[in-house]
């Protein structure tokens, strides 16, 4: 539907270009089938995002081109490609509609018999559609079925999934750009900003610091040009929100950043993005030369006077740039680098001029607030955190996954209800939430609202929206230790307490997981954790003892058990694990030896086998294949 | 390759003529230094001391300048990579799944460590924080191919593939993610 491109010159030109394209994304909405077989349109979505891609969903879209015109279907049937869905675990993940049929996991030699059965014949196939669980032989069709999307409330993500994401025209057909005229022909830069102050939005990013607020700092702060930036650094190892926000609707950060523009006074942003997302990045540039031939960035938008132009960044590996002055630092082409604050960047950013930045969830949020309003805004979530927010899912969970739910929602209806509960039937055992910067939550709280205040209470942290499910085969030293090792490794160097607290800390963590840890160490941990707390410059060392804190505060007998009792209760600590065959269980079938990779288990069929100590490397094989659990540690 | 750590790059190397290109094309924009980088990596595969000296250089700055950006940043290599590069996911969702056997696994099949080449120069090594692949955990990338659900076991196999596709031979078809997987 590709057609010559004519700039967008008013309000009317936006209305025209969106009447063209919205009826064919009304055929992509979840609509009933029909009575009539073989009559009526059919729209095949295919996700086109990273996870999906992967999982190798570029030979399957081709596969329903091809197959869809050699059965002559191409008049009725369009096979688009669209944004992340959310459930990437299930991925290649494949839509149809009508019925809202949702595809598991389809691979290309899978596609000739959806096209036969279901485009032609009117029946789903039944063996690619969900299922609760590996031996549930029950099937649920229809996506709005799904348990995953049940309760789900998809704001920020209603056109992933939807949209082709390289197609500024679908953007438009699905009302992007709305906003920004309302902004600009409707509104006072001081009416946009108090919208967004009503609408109690804050940052999606980490500290969770009121948007509308900042954006009137950088309003009242005097001084030529600004800049508005939008942080697209997700570093924290196991987030993937604004990955997929970038992948499946870039347009929607595109239009914010120019109604932020518009607002605080700026006529330039920025988008600093990992160098780690290519795929994210190739849609930006493409979304940006698009959003420019349309005349929706650059001279005179919407023939208003209003100019605002965007330019890409790229990171290059940094944890450290998420923190708002190291990130500018990197946008000016230097060495990424925290200084102290104030001054804020608000007052004094890139190049030292006031600076707004957000990121990519937060302007995600920004146009329905402008078109629907504070109250709609606020009509979710809870009074401390309005809204919804996007968390990726990952972990010991069977639906690893991104969804979107209102802020308040419980930890249980996380992980047990959309998320599916733990693989193998293993007990949960914690929740990481905020990354490296934040903590874990046991299980005796699995009833909280997740909301910005109350993971704060407990001692971890909202971040911007990692959520990793660890059961009982996690370790909860090991956790603590991982994460050390992560921020202590993307440490800067420039402030001692991060710099070398954290090395002394990471020191005691390997002290305690091989056994040689002390009682002592447990007060020194906590010791270390608070200058390094109280003394960091910036935000990554500030936070640097979370994980750790949290840990001893929720799982201390843990601890104990590897410094007293020279334990690893989850057997994840080498040093500390000791495998051997409980000759009471074992029938001697013989599969561990066989199993082994060095040979260390031996025995006779039928009688027990044992396991040789000194040949033992510890990789924990045998304990994996054992049928009748009886290697034990 | 030479042993002066200067990766053996002659001075009239037709790639310089490209990376000029880049940095005419990109000397108004402010704070390009990052950007005209990740160009001469692209171009070079790495960026040893006389690519560092001819950013600086052309760009006008202090070539410790440029040293001090390339050694901050993670992505930027000083050594040369082998034709493919392996990334091991680490990050959590990864990591608690169990990407540490996983990258045991390709050092013991490789006899490298992190930061390394093989001596045939076909393969090196590095960790990553992340790809985003995290439904897929643990995932690896072989340069821009993702392999997920990855074990132990499966390590030969997926290193098996590139070699025989280095070799000019037919690539065997990829090594499906999530196949035995329930829907």
């Amino acid at each position: 539907m590709s057609q010559t491109v004519t700039r967008i010159r008013s309000l009317a030109d936006l209305e025209a270009l969106h009447r063209q394209y919205a009826p064919e994304l009304a055929l992509r909405q979840a609509r009933e089938a029909a009575a009539a077989v073989g009559t009526e349109p059919i729209r095949v979505m295919v996700c086109k995002s990273t996870g999906c891609r992967a999982a190798r969903s570029e030979p399957t879209a081709r596969a329903f081109l091809q197959e869809v015109a050699a059965q002559g279907l191409s008049d009725r049937v369009r096979v688009v490609q669209v944004g992340c869905l959310g459930f990437c675990r299930m991925g290649p993940v494949v839509v149809v509609q009508p019925g809202d049929i949702f595809y598991c996991r389809v691979q290309a030699e899978d596609v000739p018999e959806i096209v036969r059965e279901h485009l032609l014949g009117g029946r789903p196939v039944e063996r690619l559609l969900y299922a609760v669980s590996p031996k549930e032989k029950a099937r649920i069709a229809a996506r709005k079925d799904l348990p995953f999307y049940k309760g789900q409330e998809r704001r920020v993500l209603k056109n992933c999934g939807l949209i082709d994401p390289d197609s500024i025209e679908e953007a438009i057909g699905a009302g992007r750009y709305f906003a920004l005229a309302k902004a600009l022909l409707e509104m006072t830069p001081e009416q946009v900003i108090d919208e967004v102050k009503r609408s109690g939005l804050r940052g999606r990013g980490g500290g969770g610091f009121p948007t509308g607020r900042k954006w009137e700092l950088v309003r009242a702060q005097p001084g030529q040009p600004k800049y508005v930036i939008c942080n697209a650094d997700e570093g924290d190892p196991g987030a993937f929100m604004d990955r997929s926000i970038l992948e499946a609707d870039p347009h929607a950060v595109l239009e914010a950043m120019a109604i932020a523009g518009y607002a605080v006074g700026a006529e330039q942003g920025y988008i600093y993005v990992r160098a780690e997302y290519p795929l994210a990045v190739e849609r930006l540039t493409t979304a940006i030369r698009q959003a420019r031939e349309l005349g929706l960035l650059g001279d005179d938008i919407l023939g208003t006077g209003f100019r605002f132009d965007i330019e890409i960044r790229l990171g290059a590996g940094a944890f450290v740039c998420g923190e708002e002055t190291a990130l500018i630092a990197s946008v000016e082409g230097q060495r990424g680098m925290p200084r102290p604050r104030p001054p804020y960047p608000a007052q004094a950013g890139l190049w030292g001029k006031p600076t707004l930045n957000n990121n990519v969830e937060t302007y995600a949020n920004i146009p329905d607030i402008i078109l629907n309003g504070a109250d709609w805004f606020r009509s979710l979530g809870t009074p401390a955190s309005p809204g919804t927010k996007v968390f990726a899912v990952a972990g010991n969970v069977n639906n690893v996954a991104l969804m979107e739910v209102p802020m308040g929602t419980t930890l249980r209806e996380i992980v047990y209800g959309m998320g599916g509960g733990i693989p193998g039937g293993k007990a949960f055992k914690a929740a990481q939430t905020g990354g490296p910067s934040g903590g874990c939550i046991p299980a005796e709280y699995l009833d909280t609202p997740v909301e910005f205040d109350t993971l704060v209470e407990l001692g971890s942290m909202m971040g911007s929206g990692g959520l990793i499910v660890l059961d009982e085969s996690n370790c909860m030293v090991d956790v603590a230790r991982f994460y050390l090792q992560f921020t202590q490794d993307e440490s800067c160097g420039k402030c001692p307490p991060c710099r070398i607290g954290t090395k002394r800390m990471l020191e005691i963590l390997d002290r305690i997981a091989s056994g040689q840890g002390t009682m002592e160490d447990l007060d020194a941990l906590e010791q270390l954790a608070e200058t390094i707390r109280s003394a960091s410059l910036c935000g990554l060392g500030q936070t640097a003892p979370n994980p750790v804190l949290s840990t001893l505060r929720y799982f201390r007998e843990e601890y104990i058990a590897h410094v007293r009792d020279k334990r690893c209760p989850a057997g994840k600590c080498k040093e500390l694990t000791h495998y051997r065959i409980d000759p009471e269980r074992c029938k001697g079938c013989g599969l561990c030896a066989r199993k082994c990779p060095v040979g260390a288990i031996t025995g006779e069929v039928r009688k027990p086998f044992v396991i040789d100590p000194e040949k033992c490397i510890k990789c924990g094989t045998c304990a994996e294949v054992c049928r009748f659990a009886a290697v034990v540690h | 390759m030479a042993a002066c750590g200067c990766g053996g790059i002659q001075p009239d190397d037709p790639r310089f003529r490209e990376l000029d290109a880049f940095i005419d094309a990109h000397r108004h924009v402010r704070g390009s230094l990052i950007g005209v980088l990740h160009r001469a990596q692209e171009l070079f595969g790495f960026l040893p001391e006389e690519v560092q000296q001819h950013v600086a250089q052309r760009l006008g700055i202090p070539p410790s300048q440029v040293y001090g950006v390339v050694t901050f940043y993670n992505y930027f290599n000083l050594r040369p990579t082998g034709r493919y590069t392996i990334r091991v996911c680490m990050g959590t969702a990864c990591y608690v799944r169990g990407a540490d056997k996983v990258l045991q696994a390709i050092q013991s099949e490789l006899k490298i460590q992190p930061g390394e080449m093989t001596s045939d120069g076909l393969f090196s090594l590095e960790v990553c924080r992340c790809i985003g692949c995290c439904g897929l955990a643990p995932a690896i990338m072989v340069g821009e191919e993702v392999f997920g659900n990855m074990t132990d076991a499966k390590v030969p196999e997926v290193l098996a593939r590139f070699r025989q596709q280095a070799q000019g031979g037919e690539p065997e078809p990829a090594v499906a993610a999530g196949k035995e997987g329930a829907r």
